[in-house]
């Protein structure tokens, strides 16, 4: 009993009260320590014979008090802690953060750094999508797609361990700009590994797409339409899988986004199998970015000018880019200190957690481990 | 040595050695099979499998078992004690009892009895009690769901795999493995492409029973864990996966019994013969590939990193080698025991391809879901068996009073099976009912 004043409880919008039992019903704790919780979610499902008749997200094993550390650290300090949040897409977050706080600083990145910026995090996308790829498969029961998705999201991390020294939890950027320049060949292994992963995506394709236990396995599992995820503020892919054309790189373009071609993929029903071709052909829009970015990378200095020691002016900033996962968002107030006064992320996946009820509701036990898998969650995220 | 055992108990001298070879080489050849499906699987999946313990992972198994083995027995408080001790009993015992009356080759059986095919399929299907008590006994949510599942897919498949098989006792017109051989051999063709929609069904009844993937709905790793298993660690656990590979290796049996010629030679038309002996090509070619991978073996052990290892290769390679001597040297035996030796080793090359077929599928498909795995069963494969034995009905008539050959009578039957398999497929199209259904 004492875990459940701990921990925090997030409730779909129709939650079932998990404490009252017809009498064919049980409860049956999923996680916190489960194969395809991915990590320590712990589902507490209402089960009918197998059919889910209610459920309720119980989170915050993972809670490290990331906010609250903010606050106590300078903000170029702070900058690697946000590589801890979402940890399959650290570049991603080091984004949001550097661009947040130059926005509050009043300045910009010159151009080199940000076409960079722009190559490593939709390489970072691709991992990221990789990533839920093969653990989605898993977790459907196919056993070997996660080992061709590690196969090239290595890769990726490859590049990212070549530019940076580091593979997972990179802190890649700066504010202001880059610590290092780009390294020698880094266009050529770009460019190899882009134009290799075209058929690659074909090859998982292969194995999933028409596979008839897979589509059955996806198609009408965890619906959500466009109405209910917008009311649940759900971002990303799927957002878009539900049919909604929202995508921040192109509604309020950052980085270097606005100079490249580049797709928005939509589907109409918001069932599984739209979020997973959604995500498929996000990743070949990925690959369609970084091509053209790396083709004319301009040249001059890779860091803005701004000084050693950072005070911000007095004030509030909130930026927001598309990470992966859908909208990630930094609030961040200064009190003209070194120090943010307070930093405030609006996480995707914790966001996204919230329409899990509303698709698991009437599902079966099979179905809750691919919708958890289809909303793509990290915990070290959602928890922060 | 014959005037030693009084003559009273001399016919079951030979059929209690055969069981106790069978008692003492299942477990290992079921860990070589666990050895296998990591191999097989890393192979599919770019990597390289068990590279440590020995040579290319050849000693794994045995550091698998001992490992469970050593391992704490643990019973869970609540678990009912003496169902949690007496369910894997019977799961082991019950894949163990199956083999009585299998035939690997003509000479090695236990018991040739006239309900062979009955017998094995009612002894097999009591290993369910196995799974349903130990998922009771247990007392965990995940337990219960898995052993649930278990009975529910059992009772469906068993169906569906059954009526496969009368398509078969029909042709052959008996239950006893040996005669069922022997019709193939009589018929001039395997069962398996006389009757390929019998075959079919079969193959994924069998997959089902089982629980292998994409039908291990009892175990769903990714769902509940470990399902019926989940409780279960140790020695106890290992019995489990014992009566698991055993079955799998029962129904390999069976489908090489019915549906691929048994102990019989591929090509037992073709009989060309080595130039200056009365030897046929065919007959040397078990030999042949055993020294082949002798061979092999040989080549690699030089290569291995470590000393051990290198040992350890060149006694498989011995081991082969010897093999092979025993295939050569049965070519030049009496016609029985030539026979024997060299059935046994096409049922064994033939049960290994039946279940390198299934870890082909095993890593290939996602899991089917509960309720589309019912009604794949149900819907699909049994109204198919049932056409399918109708149609082998209709054949053997159309044989008897036309004298069709035993293949151009079975055509009409295969292809109205599979007209009526492509218009079940059609209506069975993929579209989740999860939303809408109530449960069943």
């Amino acid at each position: 009993m004492n875990d459940e004043r701990t921990t925090k409880t997030i409730s779909g919008m129709d939650s079932v009260d998990t404490t009252v039992l017809g009498a064919d019903e049980i409860i049956l704790n999923m996680g916190p320590q489960h194969p395809s919780t991915h990590g320590v979610l712990r589902v507490k499902l209402k089960l009918d014979g197998e059919r889910v008749a209610g459920s309720e997200c119980i989170i915050g094993y993972l809670h490290r008090g990331v906010e609250k550390i903010a606050e106590h650290r300078s903000y170029q300090q702070f900058a690697p802690y946000v590589d801890r949040m979402d940890y399959v897409a650290a570049v991603s977050n080091g984004l949001g953060y550097c661009e947040a706080v130059e926005k509050l600083l009043g300045t910009e990145a010159p151009p080199r750094a940000r076409v960079v910026r722009t190559i490593l995090t939709e390489l970072q996308r691709i991992a990221s999508h990789l990533l839920w790829l093969g653990t989605h498969a898993l977790d459907i029961g196919a056993l070997t797609p996660v080992f061709y998705c590690f196969r090239e999201r290595e890769e990726i991390l490859k590049i990212f361990e070549k530019y940076c020294g580091a593979r997972l939890t990179t802190h890649a950027f700066r504010i202001g700009g880059l610590q290092y320049e780009t390294y020698d060949g880094f266009e050529e292994d770009t460019k190899r590994f882009c134009n290799d992963f075209a058929h690659k995506i074909d090859e998982y394709e292969t194995l999933l797409t028409e596979n008839r236990i897979w589509v059955g396995r996806t198609k009408g599992v965890g619906i959500l339409n466009a109405a209910d995820a917008i009311a649940l503020g759900v971002t990303g892919p799927v957002l878009r899988a539900s049919g909604v054309k929202w995508d921040l790189r192109k509604a309020q373009p950052y980085a270097a986004y606005d100079q490249y071609e580049f797709d928005i993929p939509t589907r109409e029903t918001g069932d599984t199998y739209d979020r997973y071709v959604v995500r498929m052909e996000e990743m070949r829009q990925s690959r369609r970015i970084c091509l053209q970015a790396v083709e004319n990378i301009p040249t001059g200095p890779i860091m803005a000018r701004i000084g050693k020691v950072l005070k911000p002016p007095p004030g509030e900033v909130y930026h927001s880019i598309e990470a992966p996962k859908g909208e990630l968002g930094y609030y961040i107030v200064s009190d003209g200190t070194t120090q943010p006064y307070r930093v405030r992320v609006r996480p995707p996946s914790f966001i996204n957690l919230q329409a899990f009820d509303k698709m698991a509701k009437g599902s079966l036990i099979a179905d809750v481990v691919a919708i958890i898998g289809t909303i793509d969650i990290v915990l070290g995220e959602v928890d922060r | 040595m014959g005037h030693l055992i009084p003559p009273s108990i001399m016919p079951y001298v030979l059929p209690v050695l055969y069981a106790v070879v069978i008692v003492a080489v299942l477990p290992l050849l079921a860990g070589y099979i666990v050895l296998m499906e990591r191999k097989v699987m890393a192979d599919m999946q770019a990597r390289l499998g068990p590279m440590r313990v020995g040579p290319h992972g050849l000693l794994q198994p045995i550091a698998d078992a001992v490992k469970l083995l050593l391992k704490e027995d643990i019973i869970p408080d609540k678990a009912d004690r003496l169902m949690f001790w007496f369910a894997p009993l019977v799961s082991v015992t019950m894949a163990l009892l199956a083999y009585s009356a299998l035939a690997i080759g003509p000479a090695f059986q236990i018991a040739d009895l006239n309900i062979g095919l009955l017998f094995i399929l009612a002894v097999s299907s009591l290993g369910i009690y196995g799974i349903v008590l130990g998922g009771w006994a247990s007392n965990s949510h995940y337990s219960l769901l898995g052993a649930l599942r278990s009975a529910a897919q059992l009772v469906s498949y068993e169906t569906a795999a059954g009526l496969g098989l009368i398509s078969v006792l029909l042709l052959a017109g008996s239950l006893s493995m040996k005669d069922i051989v022997q019709a193939q051999s009589d018929q001039g063709v395997w069962f398996g492409f006389s009757v390929p929609f019998g075959f079919f069904i079969y193959l994924v009844g069998s997959i089902a029973e089982t629980n292998r993937a994409p039908c291990d709905l009892p175990e769903a790793e990714s769902e509940l864990v470990a399902g019926y298993m989940t409780e279960y660690s140790g020695f106890r656990w290992s019995l489990y996966f014992l009566a698991e590979y055993a079955n799998m290796i029962i129904v390999a049996g069976i489908a090489t019994t019915l549906f691929l010629g048994g102990w019989l030679r591929p090509g037992a038309r073709y009989h060309e013969h080595i130039p200056g002996t009365g030897i046929e090509w065919l007959d040397a070619l078990p030999a042949l590939l055993t020294l082949g991978v002798a061979l092999y073996s040989l080549k690699l052990a030089p290569q291995q990193p470590v000393k051990i290892q290198k040992i350890v290769m060149g006694l498989v390679a011995v081991l082969c080698l010897g093999i092979a001597g025993i295939l050569a040297g049965a070519l030049f035996a009496p016609a029985g025991v030539m026979q024997g030796i060299h059935g046994a080793f096409w049922f064994m090359a033939k049960v290994f391809a039946y279940i390198y077929a299934f870890l082909w599928i095993r890593f290939t498909f996602p899991r089917y879901r509960f309720d589309q795995l019912m009604r794949l069963g149900w819907r699909f494969l049994i109204p198919l068996a049932l056409v399918n034995v109708i149609g082998v009905g209709v054949a053997i008539v159309l044989r008897q009073q036309f004298a069709w050959g035993p293949i151009v009578s079975l055509i009409p039957t295969t292809l109205a099976t599979l007209g009526v398999a492509m218009l079940l497929a059609k209506d069975d199209a993929p579209v989740s009912e999860a939303q809408t259904a109530d449960g069943e």
